[in-house]
Parts: C-alpha cells; sequence; structure tokens
C-alpha cells in the first residue's frame, strides 16, 4: 500500500512537538553533527587519505541526493565543483526563498523543525570548511524568519554554532537574510545578487558559476532548505542506507506539495519514485481523489513551470528490466512514478514537487493567463527575450480571456514562448514559456475555440474598434 | 637621425598562444587571451573571434571598454563543438575531420542553443554560425522583442540615423510584427539631470549607462527601477544624474533613449559633416568629432584614441564649442592710426574715464607690412612675446623665430584647474608642453612675465606682442600697456586687452584651422578644419608665417604639411616626424 515516508518532516507534526532547540535535541537532534564531526578520516585502497570532511563530502555523493529545489541535480556533485584552491572564503547559502507557485514544503520545515535545517547546514558548512553561511528566505515569509532567527539564538547559546563548536574548535556563522518578494531571488546566482544588496538580476553563466564566482565573488554553494535537511540522515545512516530508499538515481525521501482540485491538498513525504502520480492523486493516503463527479483534465507536476501533462497521456519511459537491459516500455499519467527521472522521460520535471490538479471544471486558458500573469508580474526584466516576451503572452491570455480573442491566438502564443526559451540569462524564461507551450500544445482546441468564439462575436456584432478598448486599458491595469 | 619622436614604443609582444576555429566554415586562428574592458588579457571570447573573422555580431549591451552585461541577448550565435567520445577522445568523421555537435536546447534537441557572443569564450575546434539560419531566427526574434514597446518615433529622434535599433531591424529584422497588444507606456522627457533627458519608452534596457557611469565615472547614480517589462531607467530618487562625464551615456546609449539637452531637435544627423579635431579645454587632448553643418559647430563627440581618452571626453569640454560661434567674434583687421598710438602712451587719464582709443579697419596687407616695418626698426632687446599654450606648435615655433630674430622674451600663461581621476588635466591649457618643447616657454610656465612687466616699467621694452591672452589679468594693467610704443594683439574674442592694441589681428578657433597640440603626457596629436573662419580671421600659422618671412628674411612653407615638417626638422623633440605619418590619434614624444 503506498504510504508516506517521514523522515525530514519524522516529527514536525508529532503532537507535542515544538520548534524550540530543547524538543529537537530530545528528539535525537544535533546527534547528526556530533556523528560528523567525530567523522575517522578514511584510508583509500590506494594508499591516499580522506579527510574527515573529505569522506562527508563523499557520502553525500553517494548518497545520491539530488537537490530538492528544481533542477534535481545531484548535491554531491555540486559540492564538487566548489574552486577549494581560490584561497578565497567558501560561503553556504541555504535557498529559502520558496515561491514556485504551488509549493510550500520548505516552510514546514522552517516553521515547525527549524533545527533539523540548522544542523544540516553546519555540517555541509564543515564538510565545505564554509565558516560563514546565509539563510537567505522569502520576504513573505516573515514569522519563519522570526523563527529561523530565534533557532539560530538558541544552537549558538547552547555552542552548536559560533566559535568552537562543541568544543571541536570549529567556528561556524549563520545569518538570516530576508528577502524583499520576488520570485526571481530563488534563481541562485539572483539570490546571490540580492544578498549582496543589489538588484537580484541573474548572473550570466559563464563566468559566474557560484561554485567559483559566488557571493562576494567567492566560491559559494547554495542549496535548498530541504536538501540541507538531507545531509543531516546521510550521516545519521550513513551512505549505503540513505541510498536504500527511494530508487536508483532517485534516491531518499521527498517532500511533496499537492494542491488543485483534490480532497485532500498538502503535503506528503515520499520515497521518490515508490509512489505513482496516481496514488498521490487518488489514494487515500494522498489526495484522496478529486471532488466527487469530477473528471481528471490535467497534472502540473513539479511547480508551475514545469510542463503540464495532460489526462490520458501515455509516455515512453526507460525501464530496467530483470535482464538488466534498459528498455523503453509505455507508461501511463497516473502510472508514473514520481521522481525525477520519469517525470523527464514524461517531457516535464519533478521541479519544487509541487502537483497542481485540475479536474474537468478548469478553463486551461484562464489557468494559463493566470500562470502567465504571474510570471510576466516576477520576470525580472534584465533580459530581452523574457522581459518583453513574459508580458506579451500576459497581455494576449488576457485578451483572449476578456472576449478579444484571436483563432490564431494559439500559434501566436507558441511563437513568442518559443522566442524566449533557451535565449534567456536563467532559467526563468524556460519558466515562462513551458507554461504556454504545453498548454497550448496539449489543449489546443480549447485555445482555438475561445478565439474563433471571440471573432465571430465580433463580426456579428460587426465593431471592430470595440474590440481595442479593454486592451487600451491593459497597460494601465496590473498586467 | 634622432630617435625622439616614435609612433609607438611597446616592448616586443611575447609570441601568443593562439586557437584554430571556424566562422561560418571558414577557420581561422585567433589568440587563446584577449584584452577585456580594462585591457587585462581574458579567453577570447566569440564576439572578439567573429571581429577577426571579420564577421559582423550585432549587439547593443556589450561595448568593448564596457564590462559584460549580457542582457540584451543580440549577440545569440548558434555554434558547435567538436564531439567526444566517452573516453573524452575526439570523434572524427569519415574524411578525417573533427566530427561537430551542433549544440541544441538539452530539452528540445532539434531546437538549437544559442551562445551569446558577448561572453562565451572560444575553445579549440569550436565552430561559430554567426549567419546560419538559426542565429538569423534568434535576432530576429530578440529584435521584435525590442520593438514591440519601442515607440516608433524615429522621425522625431534625435538619435535617428545613428541608431542601432534602426538599423539592425534593417540589417536582421523582420519588416512585420506580430504585435497586437497595447504597448507599455513609460515616463517621457525625464530630466535625469542638467545634460541629461531621457525616454524611458525608447530605452532597450541595455545598461550601458549604468555600467559606464558605474565602472568608469564611479558614480553610482544610475540604476533601474520597476520590474519586468516596466523596468526604467532613473537618477537614484532625491538625486541628479551631474557628474562631468553624463554626456558619454548619450554616445554609448544604442538608442534615443539618452539624449542631450544640448544638442536634442538642433539638427538631423546625417547633415552634420564630422571633421577629426581635439579638445582644447585641458592638457589631456581629448580626441573628438566636430559635428558641423554650414560652418555652423553643432557638437563635439568624442574620438576613440586608447592612448589618450580611450572613447570618453568630459561635459565640459565637449560643450565647450559655442563661442566658437559667437556674434561679437574678432573679425576684422584693425589697425589705431599714427598719432593715437603715440596718445596712448600717455593716456592713462582717458582710459580712466574709460575712453577707447579708435581703431580703423585695415587689410592684412597693409597691417603686416606696418607691423614689419616697424619691427625691422626695433633695437634687439625690446621687443617681448607673450605667446599662449592654446596655440599650436606651428604658431609657436613661428612666434619662436621671431623672438630670435627680435631677441625678444617670451613666455606664455599657465592655466591651472583641479584634476579628476579620469581626463580632466590640472593643466587647463591644451598645449603647455608643446609651449615648452617649441621653446616659447620654460619648465615653469609664465615665470617672465614679471620679468617683462618689469621690462615695460623701466622703459627698455617698448614692443609688446601678443598671441591669445588677455594679459590686463596677467600683471599688465592698463597703466603698464600704455607705455609700449606698440601693442600687436592676435585674438578670437574681444578683450581687455584686444581693446588697447594697436594693431589687432583676428585669429582662429582650433575648430577653423590645422595644427598640432601636445597633450600633458608627450601625445602629439594633429586636427583638421572643421568649419570656415569668420569674417577677415585668418590662421595665425598662416599669417605668422607671412610676418616671419618679411621680418627674418628666411623662407618657410605655405602648407601646414611643409611647415610641421620644417618644424620637426628644427624642434629635437619632433625629429624624425612628418605631419602624413601623425596619424588620427597622433604619436608620442619625449617630453
Amino acid at each position: 500500500m503506498p504510504q508516506e515516508h517521514r523522515l525530514i518532516l519524522k516529527h514536525a507534526d508529532s503532537p507535542g512537538y515544538t520548534n524550540d532547540l530543547e524538543c529537537y535535541v530530545r528528539h535525537g537532534g544535533y546527534e547528526a553533527l556530533k556523528k560528523a564531526l567525530a567523522t575517522a578520516p578514511r584510508e583509500l585502497a590506494d594508499g591516499k587519505k580522506m579527510s574527515p570532511q573529505e569522506v562527508i563530502r563523499d557520502e553525500v555523493l553517494k548518497s545520491g541526493l539530488r537537490g530538492r529545489g528544481g533542477a534535481g541535480f545531484s548535491a554531491g556533485l555540486k559540492w564538487s565543483f566548489v574552486d577549494r584552491k581560490s584561497g578565497k572564503p567558501i560561503y553556504l547559502i541555504c535557498n529559502a526563498d520558496e515561491s514556485e507557485p504551488g509549493t510550500f514544503k520548505d516552510r514546514q520545515i522552517i516553521h515547525k523543525d527549524p533545527h533539523q535545517l540548522i544542523e544540516g547546514m553546519i555540517i555541509s558548512c564543515w564538510a565545505n570548511d564554509v565558516k560563514l553561511a546565509y539563510i537567505y528566505i522569502r520576504g513573505e515569509f516573515p514569522e519563519g524568519a522570526r523563527i529561523l532567527n530565534r533557532a539560530l539564538k538558541e544552537a549558538r547559546a547552547k555552542g552548536f554554532l559560533g566559535k568552537n563548536i562543541l568544543g571541536t574548535g570549529l567556528d561556524v556563522e549563520m545569518h538570516v537574510h530576508r528577502g524583499a518578494g520576488a520570485y526571481i531571488c530563488g534563481e541562485e546566482t539572483g539570490l546571490i545578487e540580492s544578498l549582496e544588496g543589489k538588484r537580484p538580476y541573474p548572473r550570466i553563466k559563464p563566468p559566474y558559476f557560484p561554485a567559483v564566482l559566488g557571493l562576494y565573488m567567492c566560491p559559494t554553494i547554495v542549496n535548498n532548505v530541504e536538501t540541507l535537511c538531507h545531509v543531516n540522515h546521510i550521516v545519521t545512516m550513513g551512505s549505503a542506507e540513505y541510498a536504500k530508499l527511494g530508487t536508483p538515481n532517485n534516491t531518499g525521501t521527498r517532500i511533496v506539495s499537492l494542491s488543485g482540485q483534490v480532497k485532500r491538498p498538502g503535503y506528503y513525504e515520499i520515497e521518490v519514485g515508490k509512489v505513482t502520480l496516481g496514488e498521490l492523486i487518488h489514494h487515500e493516503n494522498f489526495g484522496g481523489g478529486l471532488r466527487d463527479g469530477r473528471q481528471l483534465k490535467a497534472i502540473i507536476p513539479g511547480g508551475s513551470s514545469s510542463k503540464i501533462l495532460k489526462a490520458g497521456e501515455v509516455f515512453k519511459v526507460n525501464r530496467k528490466g530483470p535482464d538488466g537491459q534498459m528498455t523503453k516500455v509505455d507508461v501511463a499519467l497516473l502510472d508514473l512514478p514520481y521522481d525525477f527521472d520519469s517525470l523527464q522521460a514524461a517531457g516535464t520535471m519533478s521541479g519544487s514537487s509541487a502537483i497542481i490538479v485540475m479536474d474537468d471544471s478548469t478553463d486551461m486558458v484562464e489557468a494559463l493567463a493566470n500562470l502567465s500573469e504571474f510570471y510576466a508580474h516576477e520576470s525580472c526584466g534584465q533580459c530581452t527575450p523574457c522581459r518583453e516576451g513574459s508580458l506579451w503572452m500576459a497581455k494576449a491570455l488576457h485578451r483572449l480571456t476578456h472576449g478579444h480573442g484571436r483563432k490564431q491566438d494559439a500559434d501566436y502564443l507558441v511563437g513568442i514562448a518559443k522566442n524566449i526559451q533557451g535565449r534567456t540569462i536563467c532559467a526563468f524564461g524556460e519558466a515562462c514559456a513551458w507554461p504556454v507551450l504545453s498548454f497550448v500544445a496539449k489543449f489546443k482546441s480549447e485555445f482555438e475555440a475561445k478565439g474563433a468564439a471571440d471573432e465571430a462575436r465580433a463580426k456579428s456584432s460587426g465593431s471592430m474598434h470595440q474590440r481595442s478598448s479593454p486592451i487600451a486599458g491593459l497597460h494601465a491595469g496590473k498586467i | 637621425m634622432s630617435t625622439a619622436a616614435t609612433t609607438e614604443t611597446k616592448p616586443a609582444p611575447p609570441p601568443v598562444d593562439t586557437i584554430k576555429i571556424k566562422v561560418d566554415g571558414r577557420e581561422i586562428e585567433v589568440p587563446k587571451m584577449m584584452p577585456d574592458w580594462q585591457g587585462n588579457l581574458q579567453p577570447t571570447t566569440m564576439l572578439q573571434a567573429c571581429q577577426l573573422a571579420a564577421k559582423e555580431v550585432p549587439h547593443y549591451c556589450y561595448h568593448p571598454k564596457l564590462p559584460i552585461a549580457g542582457n540584451c541577448r543580440m549577440c545569440l550565435v548558434e555554434f558547435g563543438l567538436p564531439a567526444m567520445g566517452p573516453d573524452r577522445k575526439l570523434l572524427l568523421n569519415e574524411d578525417g575531420t573533427p566530427k561537430i555537435t551542433k549544440q541544441v536546447l538539452p530539452y528540445e534537441p532539434q531546437t538549437p542553443r544559442g551562445a551569446i557572443a558577448c561572453a562565451t569564450p572560444i575553445s579549440p575546434g569550436m565552430e561559430i554560425y554567426p549567419s546560419s539560419p538559426a542565429t538569423k531566427q534568434m535576432r530576429e526574434g530578440i529584435l521584435e522583442s525590442l520593438l514591440i514597446n519601442h515607440p516608433l518615433d524615429c522621425p522625431i529622434c534625435d538619435q535617428a540615423g545613428e541608431c542601432k535599433l534602426q538599423e539592425y531591424s534593417v540589417e536582421h529584422g523582420q519588416a512585420t510584427s506580430r504585435f497586437v497588444e497595447a504597448k507599455v507606456h513609460k515616463p517621457k522627457a525625464v530630466d535625469l539631470g542638467p545634460r541629461i533627458l531621457l525616454d524611458d519608452e525608447r530605452c532597450i534596457l541595455c545598461t550601458r549607462c549604468i555600467r559606464f557611469t558605474k565602472d568608469i565615472v564611479g558614480d553610482d547614480k544610475l540604476g533601474v527601477v520597476n520590474r519586468g517589462s516596466y523596468n526604467s531607467i532613473a537618477a537614484f530618487p532625491g538625486t541628479t544624474f551631474d557628474n562631468n562625464y553624463t554626456l558619454n551615456t548619450v554616445d554609448i546609449c544604442p538608442v534615443g533613449a539618452l539624449t542631450s539637452k544640448d544638442f536634442r531637435f538642433q539638427m538631423r544627423v546625417w547633415f552634420l559633416k564630422e571633421s577629426k579635431s581635439l579638445c582644447t579645454s585641458c592638457g589631456t587632448g581629448c580626441n573628438l568629432t566636430v559635428g558641423s553643418r554650414e560652418d555652423k559647430i553643432y557638437r563635439f563627440e568624442p574620438r576613440e584614441n586608447n592612448a589618450v581618452n580611450g572613447p570618453w571626453m568630459c561635459d565640459a569640454g565637449r560643450l565647450n564649442y559655442k563661442w566658437v560661434g559667437r556674434a561679437d567674434r574678432l573679425t576684422e583687421v584693425l589697425v589705431q592710426d599714427v598719432g593715437q598710438a603715440s596718445r596712448l602712451s600717455h593716456s592713462s587719464e582717458k582710459s580712466k574715464t574709460g575712453a577707447t582709443p579708435v581703431l580703423r579697419k585695415t587689410t592684412w596687407t597693409a597691417a603686416l607690412s606696418e607691423i614689419t616695418e616697424k619691427l625691422k626698426k626695433v633695437p634687439a632687446g625690446s621687443v617681448a612675446i607673450v605667446g599662449s599654450a592654446r596655440q599650436t606648435n606651428e604658431e609657436l615655433f613661428l612666434l619662436g623665430k621671431l623672438a630670435k630674430k627680435l631677441g625678444a622674451l617670451t613666455d606664455s600663461v599657465p592655466r591651472e584647474g583641479e584634476a579628476d581621476k579620469l581626463l580632466v588635466s590640472a593643466d587647463r591649457n591644451p598645449n603647455s608642453t608643446g609651449a615648452r618643447l617649441t621653446g616659447l616657454c620654460f619648465t615653469e610656465m609664465g615665470i617672465h612675465l614679471p620679468k617683462i612687466a618689469d621690462g615695460i616699467k623701466a622703459g627698455k621694452i617698448k614692443t609688446l606682442i601678443v598671441f591669445g591672452e588677455d594679459v590686463t589679468k596677467h600683471g599688465f594693467g592698463p597703466d603698464l600697456l600704455g607705455r609700449l610704443d606698440t601693442l600687436i594683439v592676435s585674438d578670437i574674442l574681444p578683450n581687455a586687452t584686444t581693446r588697447l592694441a594697436h594693431y589687432l589681428l583676428p585669429g582662429c578657433a582650433h575648430a577653423e584651422k590645422r595644427g598640432t597640440f601636445v597633450n600633458v603626457k608627450g601625445r602629439l596629436q594633429k586636427f583638421i578644419k572643421a568649419v570656415e573662419p569668420k569674417g577677415d580671421a585668418r590662421p595665425e600659422w598662416e599669417f605668422l608665417h607671412e610676418l616671419v618671412h618679411h621680418v627674418t628674411g628666411h623662407n618657410g612653407f605655405v602648407s601646414i604639411e611643409g611647415l610641421f615638417n620644417q618644424m620637426a626638422h628644427e624642434v629635437p623633440a619632433f625629429h624624425g616626424l612628418e605631419w602624413a605619418k601623425i596619424g588620427d590619434t597622433g604619436v608620442t614624444v619625449q617630453i
């Protein structure tokens, strides 16, 4: 029976569990830090020695931990890219700018178990020779920032943070930095700029890869809240044991934010790949099914920027057969295991693991107009295609949802989106283009029908100049 | 022959590491490292490599003298890299050539992936396709995006004719736009500072102006406000954009967003004649282009010279042209009638009552012969010459010849101001170095002026020749000048000295003649004529040449080229130079 596997959220919702240090320690908190600091150097077969820090980094790499923020990149590999020979300080930044529409997992950790994050960060700091770390938290989380600051204070008072941590001579300092309310600050180089006190314009890569030229042009690691929490468990369990969770190449657990038209929206921690999309939506342990009398229409599987999947779709997914050979097999949408690789094979991504479920009451044009308005509002405006294209798409969709569409608007939208994706400084280009491309590709008839209906109505009323009235008012409005 | 003057003194360059790449299918070898905006060697970028291959890569935000921003995306190019096998070895085609993998979007392998040429370093075997259909499509997309919210007000836009958005739209854009929505409206005619007006709707947000102001001038005044499509350039709230370099942002603005209050709506740029000249406002000698039409100057713009000013110049120097066209310019050769001159010598009472001597218009021929006659008769040592470090080397050289013949004491007037960290020099004369090198004055400029004044006071000096300076402000009051038998003055604008002259010879602004200056660092640079002199005014070197010929009997050259070459022969610092070989950016001389 598919069920939750709570690792990160093991205690979070237990009755009586509070977010203070004492409670955390009572539940075994900061034991992972002690274990990590007591790590013995490792002798290698070739006679070389691995320092305790290298051992921990190796453990994280071997655990197969993949970033929980969106890209799903190997955390251990990311750490291995850090320039450790520059002589400059290395910084660690926790990306707590959880802003992807549909995502509400990191706030559970921050609100309910902040010390788990702090412990994971201290271990990661130690493993990467970091003396100063930042938690960059989105401006819309004032309570989260307050909780984290209190937790840092507690940890400092108890000697888990600051000078001479636990008497080992280790010094790590950590600060909470609040954003000012911009989605783009979740992009790691935009975040770094913001942390430096500048406008959060993402940096061009090359040359500004954070691992080499990050915060203050020093080597910098940026990891998601949930990713850093997993470091505790990798240390506690050992990489081999941890890697048994989930499925090969998709190890560990993941907190899924389930929203939309299901009976039991909420967050569910699952072993990666051990639960299917269908189970997440329909099983009583998870979404509990759609509202009565409704049919599934579409799923946005990994936060609003991931490409939408249509009910009834069947995908070709690589499966390892009993003989070890990879073969392509047909997998229906609802049978897709919820992991990084399966969703990629389905042409989308698990992103921030935020599933938005839409039933047949959803107007896809309206839904896309809503998303596009968000992206037009959040584009930082640094580079041309996204700055101009995101608002262009939003305006077209506003027109289409306000009775002034054209049949050709479906292709028009695709044309705009194609000029954005792959041509921007950061992944926001894809984030704003993919919803448009996938909605139109999969629900083109709805867009065309709406446009055609508007055209027919305009023709019968015979007044072309009326078309411009709501558009003209648009630029003065919100979008 | 002395080698005091050289065109450029550089140590022999070390051997350069090169990389072989292909641009549009043609193999070229380019340096592995090339100078970045600060001149530091950095890995060569695709854009630099394409420039070496003479393939244009259009761009807006990239500027060779500014840090790279990579925001306009206009320089996106399709490219390919040598394919590598799992063993990290190059894969080969059947004919033995390396197999190239064209770069594609990882999530959409049928779509080429562009790289911004301005910021992407080249690597061995890389193939860049600046002319491929995919590259062209990317450019069309960017141009379409840039134009959707851009007002199509070219007919009234000052940038028209030198607008990159116009040019690239013609060369790389599409004839039609798909855009049917309402344009974004942003502030118009924003008063950024005393010299700059901003049209936010025309702005394409390339941030060149911000980067120039921050990274070149060191002023954090400009920034972007608002978000997304509503982004606007603005001065920091409560401040004005008023440093001494603001007008450079108008030059580097690729569109008509930043306009010069001085130049806007004055003249369509395609009517302007462009003449290579120099700035005379200080000793730096910034290279500039005079924009003129029908003998009226409309603007100065910096002309790139990396040995002097790079592509920049200061606002004060740039706007220092209006005096050339002033209505009260000296345009007539004037002479005081005989008798009146002698009256002047004891007319201190009259000058007190404000009476000015009566001057009569005459011809150059008449005036020059009269002066010649007088100078031929004066005893040696009774003449002094106050030249100006605003004069050209050629003029100072001729004055020196005159001085030598007459045994005259010479000097010129120092002009000091405050230097800044970028271009402005403390020496506010454009040719102090030239004045020293040609021997008209000494290391400490102006040290002889008291001696000359004393000589006049003592009655020893009876004739004073003044060029381009109002000596009444430098220790030669009207009383003192009244003691002279002959006061010969050449200037451009009227002042207290010109009003007392016995012979007044109208001269030319530098924009009205040719010549050379030597800047404070020893850069000898030439400038050419942009506009005709006003009235009877003549370039000083022309009439000085005649005068020197008459007085000394030495023949000379009647062309500026010949005169310069003669000077180069006689002035040690200029040995080996020739007018024709100076070039547009000058040569460095030993100072």
